[in-house]
């Protein structure tokens, strides 16, 4: 750039108005206005950010303590103290709400029994007392999603479109990685949206609200609670009471891939041994 | 015609009416060139029958299903029986599948029952093929029928997809948005392709109508006639037959169409369509009130095609991401497997009974069967085939499998490319192997006999196993060697008569069992004369 562009120009007729200032006075004038800088920074800063560590122990209530007990004992080791996370282990639990850890202990997801592509479900370690705990104690810690009170599946006398609307709901924003018969579907790398067949009303709504694994947050702007719980609605009165009207056997609802199998090992089976009881005849 | 008494005689009154017919039609010379036709028996030559009954199955369901569906895509607001999509918008053609399934009597019944004798009919076109490759029944006069085979597969594929596409429901719709990706994916014509099958952007508006009139009509009268040449066909060629004793290239051994073979193939319809009752009572099959009417927005995991199409998913899943760019223009990978790859696996096999006949330079005309074992190249060129179709299909249905069995999709789909090329091959030599060693084994029991399960030993310490020969020996007690028949060779002593023929009979013997021979001189043991072994004390 040479020294006559016109932004050049501007400047130096800018400087040259207010006059030459001496040397102290510019370092004084850096120093003020640095000083200016950071307070601002420092003040939006404690504007905004969460006061979650500024008196953290105390506030701990009775239930959170026994809590804070068994995550020091099983959790810790990945998710470090205070829910800080350990890299490469485990990650940071402020902020992911008490819907979180009841999703993944309640499911018995945590404690892993090793890292992999995905926790898998198993027997749960706590009881859903001890589960309670270690969510008050997480919530406590910083905050986050929480599973509301009250009843999670519409009452379809009060409100008989809730089934529809939330099979509607499901087949949007569900089918992709779960499945039109809710029979869970592979992801990428060995990670796998699971069968809903034995979730639970609170499971989902806290998975929903938490993203757990490999799910995304469907958080209360995505899915209002109330379209959350028609969703609930459909999967535990529709999918999983097993109304399959064609049949003693679903075939697992997998799609045309069981069919497949059941075609040639029932089908073709049966009537080649008929043909070989038909031509043995004779 | 002499008594004419009040009383009709009923003796003579069919004589009289098959008199009476054919001095009207002339139809007792062809009538009895027909119902004396001799048919081969063989389990393996029933497999064809299962194909041809499951499309009568078709033919009478799908004309019941006809009455009630309406291949319009009109939108309307669903107020039938089934709650979960009550209010929902849907096209009427899947409104009308839902109530053909919930408020017809039977409809849903008789819509398994359509679907399944679908797959039955694809799976038995398959098995009924894998027999007549491997046993050789192509050959010479026989390779247009082999060519009609294949084009009743491929007919099958397109009746098959049309009516997986007819009720609009998500998977439906699923499997027409990939039928269009793959017209669009054909370079040059792809647009117009799927722009003049769709009438316009996809999905259009017209699709179910013009889908209705190609499965109700134009499909199933193509299948009509291919299916009369094909019979046509094997009526004036005649059935071939395996070798065996009294069969030669120019007889047939079996039974008479009347009344034997008419009794047989009678109750083995009723077999099949019992089947397919059963299967459809039974098996829950395309439940399309889970999959919601057709949104392009709605998408389900595990979505695949019925599983004669899934081999060409299994392709187009296994392909890697080779975009080749020519200019401005450029080919996608969905080319090479759905376009490139469907049209060669399904076209390419109808040359094969002149291939052979060139590379073996054998023009005779052939009306025995080989066994598989007989000509072991064949047989592995089969088992490669067959093998390549398997790991396709496999892969096509790759994401149900990795979720169920705890596998990687991506060590799936490595798994299913590696597959696609490693284990054609390895099919191939395995089988070959088999074969020859199968032959191998048959011409050791024609050359020395049947291995008897006696170990003599010579005077000299030596041991040796005694066996049984099959036909005269020379002096030495040396049998003489026997020529290769290509048939069942016995390779147990109770085949030669050494045990009594097995009882007869399915559930509980028809026959009394014949007594096994006693010797003189060894009395057989009977309960009373045995005594109870003790330990001596009393």
């Amino acid at each position: 750039m040479t020294s006559d562009t016109p932004a050049r120009r501007r400047l130096r007729v800018f400087s040259r108005r207010r006059g030459v200032p001496s040397r102290a006075r510019r370092r004084l004038g850096a120093a003020v206005r640095m000083l200016a800088a950071l307070a601002l920074a420092g003040g939006v800063y404690t504007a905004f950010a969460p006061g979650a560590f500024a008196d953290e122990p105390k506030q701990l209530s009775a239930t959170a303590q026994e809590g804070k007990q068994l995550y020091d004992n099983s959790c810790i080791s990945c998710h470090g103290r205070d829910g800080q996370g350990v890299e490469d282990r485990g990650p940071s639990l402020i902020g992911v709400g008490s819907a979180s850890v009841e999703f993944q202990v309640g499911t018995g997801r945590m404690p892993m029994t090793r890292q992999e592509a995905q926790a898998e479900q198993k027997k749960p370690q706590f009881d859903k007392n001890q589960v309670k705990q270690l969510g008050q104690y997480i919530q406590e810690l910083g905050g986050g999603p929480q599973l509301p009170a009250g009843e999670l599946v519409e009452n379809l006398e009060d409100n008989p479109e809730a089934i529809a609307r939330g099979g509607e709901l499901f087949r949007v924003n569900c089918t992709s990685c779960h499945g039109f018969g809710g029979g869970g579907g592979a992801l990428s790398s060995g990670k796998f949206a699971p069968a809903l067949h034995d979730a639970t009303p609170e499971e989902m709504y806290a998975a929903m609200l938490s993203g757990p694994q490999n799910m995304p947050v469907f958080g209360d702007n995505q899915l209002t609670p109330e379209e959350k719980r028609e969703i609930i609605t459909y999967i535990t009165l529709q999918l999983q009471e097993d109304k399959d009207p064609g049949g003693l056997f679903n075939l697992g609802r997998y799609g045309p891939s069981t069919e497949g199998v059941a075609i040639f090992l029932v089908g073709i089976t049966l009537l080649v041994f008929t043909s070989l009881w038909i031509a043995g005849k004779s | 015609m002499k008594r004419r008494t009040g009383k009709a005689d009923l003796q003579q009154a069919p004589v009289t009416f098959a008199k009476g017919v054919d001095e009207r039609f002339q139809a007792s010379t062809p009538l009895r060139a027909l119902l004396n036709k001799v048919f081969p028996d063989h389990w393996s030559f029933l497999l064809g029958e299962i194909a041809l009954f499951s499309f009568i199955i078709l033919l009478l369901t799908g004309v019941f299903l006809t009455l009630f569906f309406d291949p319009s895509m009109t939108e309307t607001a669903y107020q039938g029986a089934y709650p979960a999509l009550r209010g929902t918008e849907m096209s009427q053609a899947y409104a009308s599948s839902l109530h053909l399934s919930f408020e017809v009597r039977g409809g849903l019944f008789m819509r398994q029952m359509h679907h399944w004798a679908a797959l039955l009919f694809m799976a038995a076109i398959v098995v009924h093929m894998a027999r007549i490759f491997f046993t050789g029944a192509y050959r010479k006069p026989r390779e247009i029928n082999w060519v009609i085979g294949m084009a009743l597969f491929l007919l099958g594929f397109l009746a098959g997809f049309t009516g997986y596409s007819l009720p609009d429901d998500g998977l439906s719709g699923t499997g027409l948005r990939i039928a269009s990706a793959i017209m669009l994916s054909i370079p040059v014509v792809g647009t117009w392709v799927s722009a003049s099958i769709f009438g316009g952007e996809f999905p259009g508006h017209l699709i179910i109508g013009r889908f209705y009139i190609a499965h109700v009509l134009l499909i199933p009268g193509g299948l009509l006639a291919l299916i009369s040449v094909h019979l046509g066909l094997v009526f004036k060629q005649k059935h071939t037959q395996w070798p065996g004793p009294m069969r030669t290239n120019t007889n047939v051994v079996g039974e008479r169409m009347f009344p034997r073979y008419a009794l047989k193939q009678g109750g083995f319809f009723m077999a099949v369509f019992g089947t397919v009752a059963l299967l459809a009572g039974l098996f829950q099959i395309n439940p399309i009130w889970l999959f919601g009417p057709y949104r392009a927005a709605e998408v389900s995991s595990a979505s695949q095609p019925d599983w004669y199409v899934m081999f060409m998913d299994g392709l187009v899943r296994l392909m890697p991401n080779w975009q080749i760019y020519i200019g401005d223009y450029s080919i996608p990978p969905l080319f090479w497997p759905a376009v490139v790859g469907l049209g060669f696996f399904t076209t390419a096999p109808m040359a094969w009974p002149w291939l052979e006949a060139r590379k073996t330079g054998d023009k005779r005309i052939h009306n025995l069967l080989e066994r598989p074992r007989d000509n072991p190249e064949r047989t592995g060129i089969g088992a490669m085939a067959f093998t390549f179709f398997i790991v396709a299909t496999i892969s096509g249905a790759n994401d149900v499998i990795a979720d169920k069995f705890h596998i990687s999709l991506n060590a799936m789909t490595w798994g299913g490319r590696i597959g696609l090329i490693v284990l054609p091959a390895l099919a191939y030599y395995l089988s070959v192997r088999i074969c020859l060693g199968l032959q191998q084994h048959d011409r050791e029991v024609l050359a020395h006999g049947v291995e008897t399960g006696i170990i003599r030993r010579l005077p000299n310490g030596q041991f040796v196993e005694v066996h049984q020969p099959l036909g005269p020996v020379d002096d030495h007690g040396h049998p003489l060697p026997l020529e290769y028949g290509g048939w069942v060779v016995p390779k147990k002593m109770n085949r030669v008569g050494a045990l009594g023929p097995a009882v007869k009979g399915f559930f509980y013997p028809v026959e009394k069992p014949s007594e096994a021979p006693v010797s003189p001189g060894m009395p057989p043991v009977s309960g009373d004369t045995r005594e109870e072994i003790t330990s001596g004390r009393k």
